[in-house]
């Protein structure tokens, strides 16, 4: 198997003893490489912390994780991610927080001083492809909400990581701007063959974009279904319009339950 | 240009108020002398004003400098951890709240008269909002930013140098206002207590010789100094940290 992230029957916990919190339960699940997946499911339900799992920011209390076939000890450093806050730096312009990640991660950190040209035309590169063509030298305050989103996820892709980790990237974006950088992300993703973990609970938006969609239960979070979307490629914004569509999001959607 | 002009307006009456209030009053000269006694007594004593106000000044600012790169490297370290902020922070605000006029006899024993009281009792009681600021600058770090650096592989230098200390620079030069206005204090209560220099001390002997008149141009001098110290922190802060003040910007 060519999975590039593997989950077997894993589990994580917050705290110890008493207190502990069980976050994730007996997840299994392997995300191929460019494979893009989503998980949905109701709030806390620890989709989030599914997400710091895969990061390597917290390690799995059982269960096996591994990815490309090595067992996980620690932050990955492969990993780009970005919010439903785009967390800028307020006193950074837009392209000075693109390169941030390259301020960090080797080997472009010590490269950063002697090729600061190069990698500034590649942020610049990356933020035209997202349509920031004018606003790289524009602090985050004079962008707009979906603007500094784009600009996180420019931040989350400018060291080529293995894996973009997005949580609820768009949960504060009006509807529009919300269905502009769907095809953003997916034109990206088309480009890039960059694999994609997408943590919503906008079903539409998981299956406009994903090949596979995860649902999650409550705490303590387990995976309850597993949905391929076998909807072409590309997609555009017409298919969610299509009853093909539709059936896939009333599955879900019954999945999910709760009152109504 | 109303914003030069209304404070200026503002203080000219309220010179004029005081000049009325004590002629109308006939107020004796040991109570309360009017303006124009004071300016008069400025001007005659400048010499000896003009001198002793240098001196408050170099203690306030020595000990205010020594109070900012030590709040600085204090605060950052106390805002590194939490565990270190629990440790420290009981300590310093019970330091803080022992009245630092307490503490000029004791420095004066070790130190003698001289500057070096004023000097220290200027960064005792300055430095303290430098480190709160800085420290709690750093604690409110937004946890997802530092989530997204750790993924990267970044160590808890590098969230510091990236994020924590540029986040809190504003909070650091935001307390700076506060710390030259309580250094200025600092100094002039320590010169006061027991000095051979400075405002302070020129302020006591003249009360002490019923020159009131001196005393309030004391007052007057270290109002203006105030004011002046306070606007070139104030300055230093905007030229620093214009993205927190981008609202007055735009």
């Amino acid at each position: 198997m060519n999975a590039l992230v593997s989950l077997q029957s894993v589990s994580m916990v917050y705290g110890r003893g008493a207190d502990a919190v069980r976050a994730i339960e007996d997840v299994t699940l392997d995300i191929a490489k460019g494979e893009f997946i989503a998980v949905v499911g109701p709030s806390g339900c620890g989709k989030s912390s599914l997400m710091k799992l895969i990061s390597g920011l917290h390690l799995p209390s059982a269960g096996k994780f591994t990815i490309e076939g090595r067992p996980v000890t620690g932050p990955l450093k492969s990993v780009g991610m970005a919010f439903q806050n785009s967390n800028l730096l307020p006193w950074r312009n837009a392209i000075n927080n693109v390169l941030l990640p390259l301020e960090i991660v080797q080997p472009h950190r010590s490269r950063m001083r002697s090729e600061r040209a190069q990698y500034r035309a590649q942020a610049l590169k990356l933020l035209e492809s997202v349509g920031l063509a004018g606003f790289a030298e524009k602090h985050p305050w004079e962008l707009s909400g979906g603007m500094q989103q784009r600009a996180s996820i420019c931040r989350a892709l400018i060291h080529e990581p293995e894996i973009l980790m997005l949580d609820e990237p768009f949960g504060a974006l009006d509807a529009f701007t919300r269905e502009e950088l769907w095809c953003t992300l997916r034109d990206i993703q088309q480009q890039r063959k960059v694999t994609v973990m997408l943590v919503t609970h906008d079903l539409r938006e998981a299956v406009f974009l994903a090949d596979t969609v995860y649902v999650m239960s409550n705490r303590p979070g387990r995976i309850v279904m597993r949905r391929e979307v076998g909807l072409p490629r590309p997609r555009d914004l017409e298919v969610t319009y299509t009853p093909e569509f539709q059936s896939i999001v009333h599955d879900l959607r019954a999945c999910i339950g709760g009152r109504h | 240009m109303i914003q030069v002009v209304a404070p200026l307006l503002f203080t000219v009456l309220l010179f004029v108020l005081w000049e009325a209030v004590c002629r109308i009053f006939k107020l004796p000269l040991t109570i309360l002398p009017a303006p124009s006694e004071v300016f008069g007594s400025l001007w005659q004593f400048r010499v000896p004003i003009y001198d002793n106000a240098l001196v408050t000044l170099w203690t306030t600012i020595a000990g205010f400098l020594i109070a900012t790169v030590f709040g600085l490297l204090l605060g950052i370290f106390v805002g590194w951890h939490r565990t270190v902020y629990s440790a420290l922070y009981p300590v310093m605000v019970g330091f803080n709240s022992i009245p630092k006029v307490a503490v000029v006899p004791v420095l004066i024993l070790w130190f003698g008269l001289g500057e070096v009281p004023a000097i220290i009792t200027a960064f005792l009681i300055s430095f303290f909002p430098i480190v709160v600021n800085v420290a709690t600058g750093l604690a409110t770090t937004e946890p997802e930013l530092e989530d997204v650096l750790r993924a990267l592989g970044a160590s808890r230098l590098d969230v510091m140098r990236k994020v924590g200390i540029p986040r809190s620079m504003p909070y650091f030069f935001g307390s700076l206002k506060v710390a030259i206005t309580l250094a200025f204090v600092g100094a002039v209560v320590s010169e006061t207590v027991g000095a051979n220099k400075g405002l302070g001390k020129l302020m006591l002997d003249a009360q002490s010789a019923f020159q009131v008149s001196i005393v309030f141009a004391g007052l007057l001098v270290l109002a203006v100094l105030g004011i002046v110290l306070y606007a070139i922190t104030a300055l230093i802060e905007k030229r620093f940290t214009r993205w927190a003040f981008r609202g007055q910007h735009r």
